[in-house]
């Protein structure tokens, strides 16, 4: 607070007591800090370390601190379809969620009125209900005998007669779970937006098209961004709807992780999978935000 | 995300409990959980030390302490579904004092393996004086020391009730370490009336059956690699207790071929049932006490060249402190009438002897319930599936989840 002040206008007494105010200040970051320092830093660390583990030479099956660097190779090359699926999938959901979740953000900051509170309850109310229920429920929603395969089958629209156990069921688990993830920050973003704006540029002629590509987009784009990160981001890591929408041909990165973890007790490789998925992500995510110029507003 | 699942798993079992035999709680949701915590905590930090060979006994509390911790898998216990409370388990609490906290947290072998693993490696108690797992678990532990030995001269019934297929198991002759929970096979289950449909009959006999380019798209198979594989393996004409290389191999190719030409829709551990249920599955290689719980619309049937048999076992592991408690505890669930009372809830096969006399009483309509009570002759149409080494352990498994997309 204290630079903000003209310099001459410091008084010591005065000095003193910002002084005062950043040390509360410090010191309250101290819980959240200390949070990410325990959940964060030292688990990421511990994961670094056991990717880079080796196999006992004496004890098979056992791993040892080590400098194996092969682990991140030898993983990738295995697993890289799994690789890209879990990036595909995760980017096919996110583009649909963005397709639903824009017009109705749109309608629920603009044109709700006194049923936008309920709107948003209804947004977010699905995630009361288990991210592990929701999803049995898209098994059933998906049903082979269900009204919706019926319908898409009698217009022979699915090459396999059937959604569920396809990468379109994977696809539409991932993007129904993490929509309110799309729709909230959307929200957000559309609602702080001066209506008045949008007003200026009808009065200057400008087409709905291009009142919305001109005015309401740019100022939306943050939104835009958060949402399109939250989105993407845990669903590339997704393992749930993969393992119960899927077939054994639309494993994600997620169940490969899980699998070297369980079954394999693999940890070293899983941690590599698992280091090498949050390295790509954050590549991505850096020069995505980069790209959309939105480095001050996520 | 992941301890977030975790808790939503656990909270999802405990909800659907009721309803859900044991292997079909959702064993895959609670893993990845484990798994990062797993990583958190460093549990792979000290894999390099060497485990104990022998199993370390603690100073046993039991005079002291009238208590006893019990973990074990959800829907394995007689259970009445109005109150939630356990006749069997109480009855036990009022009879001896001792105080039984029952827990129902092992969902998957390998998941709570991966949970305790630390501790039992470092030589530590993992808090628990009984544990039930799998046989090949199970095995895996009796062979790390993980796990103590039983002291027979206080649980006579233990001694002499457990039936004689399951007496001398290679893991454990003479039942030193372990002794039976419950016993299950793996088999068929189909949809009578959409097989017919199908297939135009209604029973099923043959792998052949399963594999009939009819039925493709509308076939699961087990995500556990001894069930399917031992199927598949019998099938060919191997032995699936004692097999080579070459012959895992041959039926890893056989399942990869049903993958590829879209037979095998899906390959699942838990959810098989509501697939069968919905009709989008016809025809599954499932597990006897789920396909008996789905009713008489499904068809139950062992594969004409032999299913699978396993067992849950129960151990006391290292540095348990209650052990007499925990060997109290066992005799009395290999009482004959105790035994039935739980067989006729949970509906797999009962490992004790006499327990089918008891049934008379309990519930007469199981009595000749040859899933619960096999037969020797059904007996013999079953393989217990090869102990395998760690290594060899992994290695098939890697082959087996390699096929199946993992």
């Amino acid at each position: 607070m204290a630079h903000v002040l003209p310099a001459v206008a410091v008084t010591p007494a005065i000095a003193e007591a910002s002084k005062r105010k950043s040390r509360v200040a410090y010191f309250l970051l101290i819980p959240g800090l200390a949070w990410l320092a325990i959940f964060f830093v030292v688990p990421l660390v511990t994961l670094f370390m056991t990717s880079l583990q080796t196999e006992s030479v004496t004890s098979p099956g056992k791993y040892v601190p080590g400098l194996q660097l092969s682990n991140y190779t030898d993983a990738l090359a295995e697993y890289w379809p799994q690789f890209l699926r879990s990036f595909l999938y995760a980017g096919l959901a996110t583009g649909f969620a963005l397709l639903i979740a824009y017009p109705l953000a749109y309608f629920i900051a603009f044109k709700a009125g006194n049923w936008r509170s309920l709107m948003l309850v209804l947004v977010v109310a699905p995630s009361f209900a288990s991210f592990l229920l929701r999803t049995y429920a898209w098994k059933t929603i998906l049903a082979d005998d269900g009204p919706v395969t019926s319908t898409l089958n009698s217009l022979h629209l699915l090459p396999d007669g059937r959604i569920l156990n396809t990468g379109i069921a994977v696809v539409a688990g991932l993007t129904y779970n993490f929509l309110p993830f799309m729709v909230l920050p959307l929200y957000a973003s559309l609602d702080k937006i001066d209506y008045r704006l949008i007003e200026a540029g009808n009065d200057l002629y400008g087409s709905p098209q291009q009142v919305f590509r001109k005015v309401t987009w740019p100022l939306s784009l943050p939104g835009v961004v958060a949402g399109t990160l939250l989105t993407f981001i845990p669903a590339a890591g997704d393992f749930i709807n993969a393992e119960l929408l899927g077939s054994t041909k639309d494993k994600m990165i997620g169940n490969v992780i899980q699998t070297n973890f369980i079954e394999f007790r693999d940890y070293p490789t899983a941690s590599a999978l698992s280091f090498a998925l949050m390295t790509v992500i954050l590549v991505m995510v850096l020069s995505y935000i980069r790209r959309s110029g939105t480095e001050d507003l996520v | 995300m992941s301890e977030n699942r975790d808790s939503v798993a656990r909270e999802t079992v405990a909800f659907m409990r009721s309803s859900l035999s044991r292997r079909r709680i959702l064993q895959a949701a609670g893993i990845g959980g484990v798994a990062a915590v797993a990583a958190a905590c460093g549990a792979s930090g000290d894999t390099g030390s060497a485990t104990a060979s022998t199993a370390a006994a603690a100073p046993d509390l039991s005079d002291s302490e009238k208590t006893l911790q019990w973990s074990n898998w959800p829907g394995y216990m007689d259970t009445n579904d109005k109150t939630g409370t356990r006749p069997s388990l109480d009855a036990f609490i009022k009879q001896s004092g001792v105080n039984v906290t029952y827990t129902e947290d092992i969902n998957d072998n390998n998941e709570f393996y991966a949970k305790v693993r630390t501790q039992l490696e470092q030589g530590q108690p993992i808090d628990r004086d009984i544990v039930v797992l799998t046989d090949w678990m199970a095995a895996l532990w009796i062979e790390s020391g993980f796990v103590q030995q039983l002291d027979k001269s206080v649980m006579p019934n233990a001694s002499s009730n457990v039936i004689d297929k399951l007496q001398n198991v290679a893991f454990d002759p003479g039942r030193q370490y372990s002794l039976p929970w419950q016993s299950g096979f793996g088999l068929f289950g189909w949809n009578k009336s959409k097989l017919k449909e199908l297939i135009g009959t209604d029973t099923m006999t043959s792998v052949d059956q399963l594999f009939n380019p009819k039925l493709k798209g509308r076939v699961t198979v087990l995500s556990e690699m001894r069930d399917t594989m031992g199927i598949i393996m019998a099938w060919q004409g191997n032995d699936p207790s004692n097999f080579t290389e070459a012959q895992f191999m041959q039926a890893i190719d056989a399942l990869r071929t049903q993958i590829d030409n879209g037979q095998i829709r899906s390959v699942e551990g838990n959810s098989y049932m509501s697939d069968m249920e919905s009709g989008n599955v016809v025809a599954v290689i499932g597990w006897s006490g789920d396909v008996i719980q789905l009713g008489k619309n499904f068809g139950i049937a062992l594969p004409e060249t032999g299913g699978t048999l396993w067992t849950d076992n129960m151990m006391i592991p290292a540095l348990a402190a209650h052990k007499k408690n925990a060997e109290l505890i066992m005799n009395y669930y290999y009482d004959p009438e105790v035994a039935a009372q739980v067989s006729a809830y949970v509906q797999y096969i009962s490992p004790v002897k006499g327990a089918q006399e008891a049934m008379k009483k309990v519930d007469p309509s199981l009595v000749d319930n040859e899933w619960i009570f096999p037969t020797s002759q059904t007996l013999e149409r079953t393989y217990v599936f090869m102990t395998l080494t760690a290594e060899q352990d992994v290695k098939y498994q890697r082959e087996f989840q390699k096929a199946i997309g993992n």
